[in-house]
């Protein structure tokens, strides 16, 4: 196999994995804000109990997405060098934020967060929590600012030609707000929540299930339930103002997204179906006519632009089936996800969602809905951007190392499985075992400076 | 913001020193912790050397991941042709930091014997081998790569472990050891205190073994890495302060002044870091053998703008980071006192 293939399978492969924690991260951390937020109001124990368990949860994830992390952050140099040397001048600087602005804040505080419940005053450590959020979500803010740049590049200008040539800012502010960085940065934190509040709403449905430890599953299901809701419906709305954007910006990947080949007015927009690439016409599946130019341009008598009018050279156009299914999966599981956790909100409401048990055990596999549609999402948006690295600028191939071989590659893929594997099978072991385990009774009474009311200390 | 005329480039290649110097202070003394962690015997011992460095440890490795972007915004060519270059042994690096992060979480959270020896031993061979593998790049930078006209890398892996550049790699194992020891002092009590405290003696032997075997081989073989303090008599006082800050370390241990052993021991490592930093200057990569295909700090950097830009972030960013850092320490002053949150 080529070297290309190879660093983008290791890219894929480091990516993929790295990414099933931080959207945990994110979104546990916002969860968490919320339920000390409560316990502080309301000094009621279960919610000391809630955060200390979820915090444990926390953790766990948090050290396998740092562990992953940093293989990120190295493989921009080790195996795209000529992609490092172009964009540097710009991309760099939003890298570096990240370390700056984000993950010192989110480790830092972390420490307090996980292990200063005896040491700090209930307020400090709430302050902590919120700043472990906010660290969580600058970071979110950054390598999305960083990626979109790489999607619509904005604020620079090429110096140099040929081998030379590279991008250097001309606006940082303009790189920072590149035309599509808030909708993907909104759409990618809605998709992190989602997959927070899901797993605190799933493994809550697990124990209400089991008629174990109820009081608190009632509680972090309210909580998740609620988070969830609002989280799953905003998805809609940024989801909505991502496509536009998409349709505006990088009209190919639109084009891929949909399997629309030729530029038509009045757009059908394909439920289902499965492109063949080779006769460009998707097979099978359910239109529903006009409502892709409605989607694209608010009108369905515009005509939203197809890959001959985009991409007239088959080499400039991505995998255009793989693009179509990735992102219809996406789609589907959103609509999906907004559907459970309205009839959970329902039943909830309606005081009949604890003994609804098939709706539990729907709850229950929740969990993988968000992960799934965040994989199949970004898989969509990088994949749905090649042949390009940077759009319209530096292609995919134009930005591997000169000097790496296919054998290192290889060899660190082959590394890099082992490893992740690994990792993987320990971290479903270890959090299973502490679902089994469950929160812990002894958490009830808050004990050291955490007994303290608040004011009284 | 606009710096003028002020020289930018020469001020990155500080701070992205300072980054580094900061790096090697701090998660040096979590790896050492880590080299040493095998030879605590009680799971007592080896609970209370983790929760040591438990809440500090994440902390301490972002200096590492923002030198890594630091120096992918200041200096891309660097972080292109190093990163590219040395891609084995950074794959193995990453493995090595993935592992020894993981095992701390990981390590107590099961009680069977067989899976906390796992663990340890991920952590102390990780810990060992990520160490050895910083001190082997700065060799290999302060020896020189051979880097062709477009200043890619032009030799291959097993070119990188040439003698002079594991050398520094022990000499790099070893400080650590010592420094993490010396933390680790100041962080217990009680019977492990008192036998860090008969270790420490070894730590620091190896460790002046090491150096004064690091510092001849730099005199003979590496002459340029002692050309800017030849040229000018003065620096030569950096020399004499890190030698002093190195003696006073086993002076201030018997002492008893086990705080004023880790000051030292800093003062060692920023009086080492400077002098490296200074003969350096203004390579950022040595070319060897042909010095003219060298990545300096004006063939390799961004752009003036750029360099002004992270300037000012760095500017915002570090003081906050420095405070809240600070904060965090000092909540977690003491000693280890292991309770149901620790590790």
């Amino acid at each position: 196999m080529s070297v290309l293939t190879l660093s983008r399978f290791q890219f894929a492969l480091t990516i993929g994995f790295h990414y099933l924690y931080p959207p945990l991260s994110i979104g546990l951390g916002a969860l968490l804000v919320v339920i000390e937020g409560l316990w502080l109001k309301t000094g009621k124990p279960v919610y000391h109990q809630m955060a200390r368990f979820w915090t444990k949860v926390f953790a766990l994830t948090f050290s396998i997405g740092v562990a992953t992390g940093i293989v990120m952050e190295f493989e921009f140099g080790t195996n795209w060098a000529t992609y490092s040397r172009y964009v540097g001048d710009v991309f760099g600087s939003a890298l570096a934020s990240e370390g700056i602005f984000a993950f010192f804040l989110e480790a830092g505080f972390l420490a307090v967060l996980v292990f200063g419940w005896n040491k700090v005053s209930r307020r400090v450590h709430f302050f902590a929590t919120c700043m472990v959020c906010l660290g969580a979500h600058f970071s979110a803010i950054w390598i999305v600012v960083a990626n979109s740049w790489m999607q619509t590049p904005a604020g620079f200008h090429i110096v140099g030609e040929g081998m030379r040539a590279r991008a250097e800012i001309t606006s940082f502010w303009q790189m920072v707000f590149n035309p599509s960085s808030m909708d993907r940065l909104f759409h990618t934190l809605c998709g992190a929540w989602q997959a927070g509040a899901f797993l605190v709403v799933s493994v809550s449905a697990w124990y209400l299930l089991k008629r174990k430890h109820e009081e608190f599953a009632r509680r972090s299901m309210r909580v998740g339930l609620a988070v969830g809701l609002v989280a799953s419906l905003l998805q809609l709305v940024s989801g909505h103002s991502s496509a536009v954007g998409v349709a505006r910006n990088q009209p190919a990947k639109l084009a891929a997204f949909e399997g629309l080949y030729e530029t038509t007015s009045n757009a059908p927009l394909t439920l289902f179906g499965w492109v063949n690439e080779k006769g460009e016409v998707v097979r099978g599946g359910l239109h529903i006519p006009g409502l892709l130019s409605f989607l694209a341009h608010s009108d369905s008598r515009q005509a939203v632009t197809g890959l001959r009018e985009a991409a007239p050279r088959p080499e400039d156009r991505p995998p255009v089936n793989f693009t179509f299914q990735l992102f219809h999966l996406m789609v589907a599981i959103g609509f999906g996800m907004i559907l459970l956790a309205l009839l959970g909100f329902l039943y909830f409401w309606r005081g009949s969602l604890f003994e609804k048990r098939w709706l539990l055990w729907l709850l229950v596999l929740s969990v993988l809905g968000p992960q799934l549609a965040n994989q199949a999402g970004w898989f969509a948006a990088e994949v749905g951007r090649q042949p390009w690295i940077v759009y319209g600028l530096l292609r995919t191939s134009q930005g591997l190392s000169a000097v790496v071989k296919a054998d290192a590659v290889l060899a660190a893929i082959i590394l890099f499985s082992a490893v992740y594997l690994l990792l993987f099978a320990v971290f479903i072991y270890l959090l299973n075992d502490k679902i089994q385990h469950g929160p812990d009774d002894s958490d009830l009474a808050p004990s050291g400076k955490l007994a303290l009311p608040l004011g009284r200390h | 913001m606009n710096y003028g005329s002020l020289d930018l480039n020469t001020v990155w290649f500080i701070l992205i020193g300072v980054l580094f110097t900061g790096y090697a202070m701090l998660d040096g003394f979590d790896l050492g912790v880590g080299a040493l962690h095998l030879f605590t015997r009680t799971d007592e011992e080896r609970r209370t050397m983790l929760n040591a460095i438990g809440p500090v440890w994440d902390g301490n490795e972002v200096w590492l991941v923002t030198g890594g972007g630091a120096l992918f915004a200041a200096f891309p060519n660097v972080y292109a042709t190093v990163f590219s270059g040395f891609y084995l042994a950074f794959v193995l690096l990453l493995v090595a930091l993935i592992f020894r992060g993981v095992a701390i979480e990981f390590r107590s959270k099961q009680p069977m014997r067989w899976w906390r020896q796992m663990w340890d031993i991920g952590f102390s061979a990780g810990s060992l081998l990520s160490s050895l593998l910083i001190g082997v790049a700065m060799g290999n930078i302060a020896w020189g790569i051979p880097l062709d006209e477009r200043g890619e890398f032009a030799g291959t892996f097993w070119g990188l472990l040439g003698p002079y550049p594991l050398l520094l790699g022990v000499t790099t194992v070893a400080l650590f050891m010592m420094h993490g020891a010396i933390y680790a002092l100041l962080k217990t009590d009680g019977p492990l205190h008192d036998k860090l405290r008969g270790w420490i003696t070894n730590c620091i032997i190896f460790f002046i073994i090491c150096y004064a075997t690091t510092t001849m081989a730099t005199l003979l073989y590496v002459p340029h890495m002692a050309a800017r303090v030849r040229a000018n008599p003065w620096l030569f006082s950096i020399a004499i302060l890190n030698m002093l800050a190195i003696a006073n370390i086993p002076r201030e241990i018997h002492r008893g002044r086990d705080w004023r052993a880790f000051l030292s021991s800093c003062v060692a490592m920023l009086a080492l870091m400077g002098l490296f930093g200074l003969e350096m200057y203004p390579n950022l990569v040595l070319s060897n053998p042909l010095p003219a295909n060298s990545l300096t700090i004006d063939n390799a950097a961004s752009s003036h703008k750029t360099l002004g830009i992270m300037l000012t972030i760095a500017l915002i960013g570090v003081p906050v980071v420095l405070a809240y850092t600070i904060g965090v320490y000092w909540i977690f002053r003491g000693k280890v006192k292991l309770d149901k949150m620790s590790y």
